[in-house]
């Protein structure tokens, strides 16, 4: 598989993405990838209130509640990058779920937490056809 | 002629345009003359049963329409629609 475009964190961003999913489980958690569009470059994490926390395998957030919260980020000088969330006891390759409800041109970062404890992170991208999501290279430094 | 406004991610489908002027007096039709000017649009708001995807809302003011008429609530010339899409996932 082709990994065409590279999604960048800070370790001190991967920490806050971890300790947000690790807080979480066993539910799924989610938030907004906040940063610089032109590099890819996450430069804040933004937590959103799941409205299926009650469930341990969805996580859904009220379009207008992503739409002000996306307001508010734009209004501070990022751009939103993309979206993250946990996958509990789930590996963090992106399910037909999560592909049949993103949107092209975003990163979509998947953390598995197992046992409550993080195993890996991934991040797609919804291919311009919406057939599949293509991972995407994280850079850490 | 009223207008909607597109979401980020969409705007490289409608020339790059945040905000885009539309003919029609629903919400159906405003969504049609949109998708007419820029069809690659279409797949990422509607299904293949060419219904509005289920995360995709579309707001008139502060109101969702589906809380109004839905696809057949009225449009004015001044008016501003938003698409607005919701965000979900999951194992």
């Amino acid at each position: 598989m082709t990994k065409s475009h590279t999604l960048s964190f800070t370790p001190d961003l991967v920490e806050q993405l971890y300790t947000h999913c690790k807080e979480g489980f066993p539910s799924e958690v989610v938030g907004i990838l906040a940063g610089d569009r032109t590099v890819n470059q996450v430069q804040k994490i933004q937590p959103l209130v799941n409205e299926r926390a009650d469930t341990n395998n969805r996580y859904q957030v009220n379009g207008l509640i992503v739409y002000k919260a996306s307001k508010a980020i734009e209004a501070n000088g990022y751009d939103v990058l993309g979206y993250y969330h946990s996958h509990p006891n789930h590996p963090s390759h992106y399910s037909e779920y999560d592909r049949e409800h993103a949107l092209p041109n975003l990163s979509y970062a998947i953390v598995s937490v197992m046992n409550g404890e993080i195993a890996t992170l991934q991040s797609w991208r919804l291919s311009e056809d919406r057939s599949r999501m293509i991972e995407e290279i994280i850079h850490v430094h | 002629m009223a207008t909607i406004e597109i979401p980020t991610p969409l705007r490289p489908y409608a020339d790059g345009q945040s905000v885009v002027q539309v003919e029609g007096t629903t919400v159906s039709a405003a969504l049609d003359s949109l998708i007419e000017t820029y069809p690659v649009l279409a797949k990422h708001l509607k299904d293949k049963k060419g219904n509005l995807r289920s995360f995709v809302n579309i707001y008139l003011g502060d109101e969702d329409i589906r809380s109004l008429e839905g696809m057949e609530t009225e449009v004015e010339s001044d008016d501003a629609l938003v698409i607005i899409p919701s965000i979900a996932g999951g194992v």
